[in-house]
């Protein structure tokens, strides 16, 4: 199946992805990113020459089984140490703080 | 009873050699004073020197966690952050006796080709300061070229311990998917990620090998198969090993020098009584392609975990949510870790999906059978490690797409899953290291490494030291 019919990374493009991927990009940045992701796509392009018809999805190298345990608790990391990294935590109440999202 | 050596008084001298090279080499990101002295004091005061490590100091690259130790991942956005858990690779050097003397620079996030990505500053290569000494895992080949450390463990995503062991002269290890525990490895591409061993020798990355292969349960991923000793592997003995030789691949813009040491490599294999015949990757020339759309997609989905919440820096200048989210991640990431992000989360995009990144996983399958059904025919594949000897730092970051092709005979080994090692084959006229790369078998390591080892001992290239600098002080040697 083609992609859809776009202008490479277009700014359209640069901005809805951007959004997607919670990035706050300057202008300058969304130049020269349009400008080189532009030359990746198009280098990219070459994979539609590929008949794929049949041809099964790899999403994992090696055929490995499904790994199972028991559902059952074991000991993990101390709440205070998983704190300790935070940029903003109410460590008394062992909770990560950010800002305010209902007024 | 004779008396051990002293591990504190060992380590005590790597640590200062180590900070003696970091104005010309700036090779490690974090040296461990404190938590290396303390763990060789616990050393020496053990009853007995046990594990097949000990006192041996190794370099962690800089995006394998150990507890109380710093790992930034080459990025601004983890700047500070200290690990409250050891990696199992950690665990198990550590209980064979090892002593971790720091962490080792790579490129931000493990993206890149040269360590000029590195948030931090780039790595210099030892044998020549104006020029890379590769990536992601420069800082960590750099240290093992200038003798700075004996063992290090890099990452090895397309090819990120592989080339800089190539372009620094030493050996490094990409094992097989599975065959070592990701966990505390600060993920880039799930599918693709394998720590792995740099070493001077063979002989001593098969030793690292052993330590750090099995089973873990704290990684679904990590496989069940049993681990055989390696370094027990190393016969020396190689006649009839049939190697393959995918001289379609061998075209382009590969450098005449590293053209002529690959050529002289596979004379040096034949003398050896190996057999050195053709093989076909038709799909190959496909893979640099697949491996950005592949690997950038997984990148998004593991970076998004980086938001400034839970650890990492948050921004200081946003008054929402949302905002606190984009601004950290906007400030915290470099460049390169942005392109791939945007490029990762496009091709996973509604719309997109299909066309990009299904297509990639089909033609990953299509390069990975080729990879099976030539291994079929022959024990193990060569080819060049890198096309181009070291290239110079800075040279190629204005080049996004250049700078992937330095991976084209890297990447497949990642795709198809299945284990390489790159040793030293010869040096270029401005004494350049090049590396000759032996790919086997899935769970194949040990075929792999006779033939690395084998193939050392009847040459010279390993024994070759960079001129070295200020930070070079008796008895490291």
């Amino acid at each position: 199946m083609a992609p859809k019919e776009t202008h490479g990374f277009d700014a359209d493009t640069m901005t809805r992805v951007a959004t997607l991927a919670r990035l706050d990009l300057t202008e300058a940045e969304r130049q020269q990113f349009s400008a080189q992701l532009t030359t990746v796509l198009d280098y990219v392009a070459q994979l539609q020459t590929v008949d794929t018809t049949a041809v099964a999805a790899t999403s994992h190298p090696l055929a490995l089984p499904t790994a199972w345990r028991e559902d059952s608790a074991t000991p993990s990391l101390d709440h205070q140490a998983a704190l300790a990294n935070a940029p903003d935590a109410d460590r008394a109440a062992g909770l990560f703080r950010v800002p305010r999202v209902i007024g | 009873m004779s008396a051990r050596p002293s591990v504190t008084g060992h380590i005590t001298q790597v640590l200062a050699a180590i900070d003696a090279s970091q104005p010309a080499l700036s090779a490690f990101q974090h040296v461990a004073h404190d938590r290396a002295l303390k763990r060789a004091a616990a050393l020496d005061a053990a009853p007995v020197s046990s594990g097949a490590l000990a006192g041996l100091a190794i370099a962690l690259k800089d995006n394998i966690v150990a507890r109380d130790l710093p790992t930034s991942a080459g990025s601004k956005i983890l700047d500070g952050y200290v690990s409250p858990f050891d990696a199992t690779v950690v665990e198990r050097l550590e209980q064979a006796g090892a002593v971790i003397v720091g962490t080792t620079k790579c490129d931000e996030f493990a993206m890149g080709s040269s360590t000029d990505n590195c948030a931090y500053g780039p790595v210099h290569n030892p044998w020549d300061l104006s020029r890379t000494p590769g990536g992601s895992s420069g800082g960590a080949a750099a240290a093992v070229a200038a003798g700075l450390v004996p063992l290090a463990l890099g990452s090895d995503t397309g090819g990120s311990i592989r080339q800089p062991a190539g372009l620094t002269g030493v050996v490094g290890v990409k094992p097989t998917y599975g065959r070592v525990s990701r966990y505390g490895l600060i993920a880039f591409a799930s599918s693709l990620d394998q720590i792995g061993p740099l070493a001077r020798t063979t002989r001593e990355a098969a030793q690292v090998l052993e330590v750090i292969s099995g089973h873990d349960p704290r990684d679904s991923t990590s496989a069940t198969q049993p681990v055989p000793s390696f370094t027990a592997a190393l016969s020396r003995e190689v006649r009839g090993l049939k190697i393959g030789v995918p001289r379609h691949l061998l075209t382009g813009d590969i450098d005449g020098e590293v053209r002529a040491a690959f050529d002289a490599a596979l004379d040096v294999a034949r003398s050896l009584g190996a057999e050195v015949q053709d093989v076909a990757l038709p799909h190959t020339p496909h893979a640099i392609a697949v491996y950005y759309l592949i690997a950038t997609a997984e990148a998004s989905a593991n970076l998004a975990r980086f938001d400034g919440v839970r650890y990492g820096a948050r921004t200081s200048a946003a008054d929402s949510l949302a905002a606190m989210y984009a601004r950290s991640r906007s400030e915290g990431f470099g460049a390169e870790v942005k392109r791939r992000i945007l490029l990762g989360t496009y091709v996973l995009s509604a719309g997109y999906y299909d066309a990009y990144y299904r297509k990639a996983q089909q033609v990953r399958t299509l390069i990975a059978q080729d990879y099976f059904r030539a291994l079929e025919s022959v024990d193990l594949i060569a080819l060049p490690t890198s096309p181009v000897p070291a290239f110079r730092l800075g040279e190629r970051v204005d080049d996004p797409l250049k700078m992937y092709l330095a991976d084209v005979f890297t990447v497949g080994a990642n795709l198809a899953g299945v284990p390489a090692v790159s040793v030293p084959c010869g040096f270029t006229r401005d004494s350049l290291p090049i590396g000759l790369q032996f790919i086997a078998r899935p769970w194949d390591e040990v075929t792999m490494l006779r033939m690395a080892d084998a193939y050392e001992a009847a040459t010279p290239w390993h024994e070759r030291r960079p001129a070295g600098g200020t930070w070079r002080i008796g008895g490291l040697e």
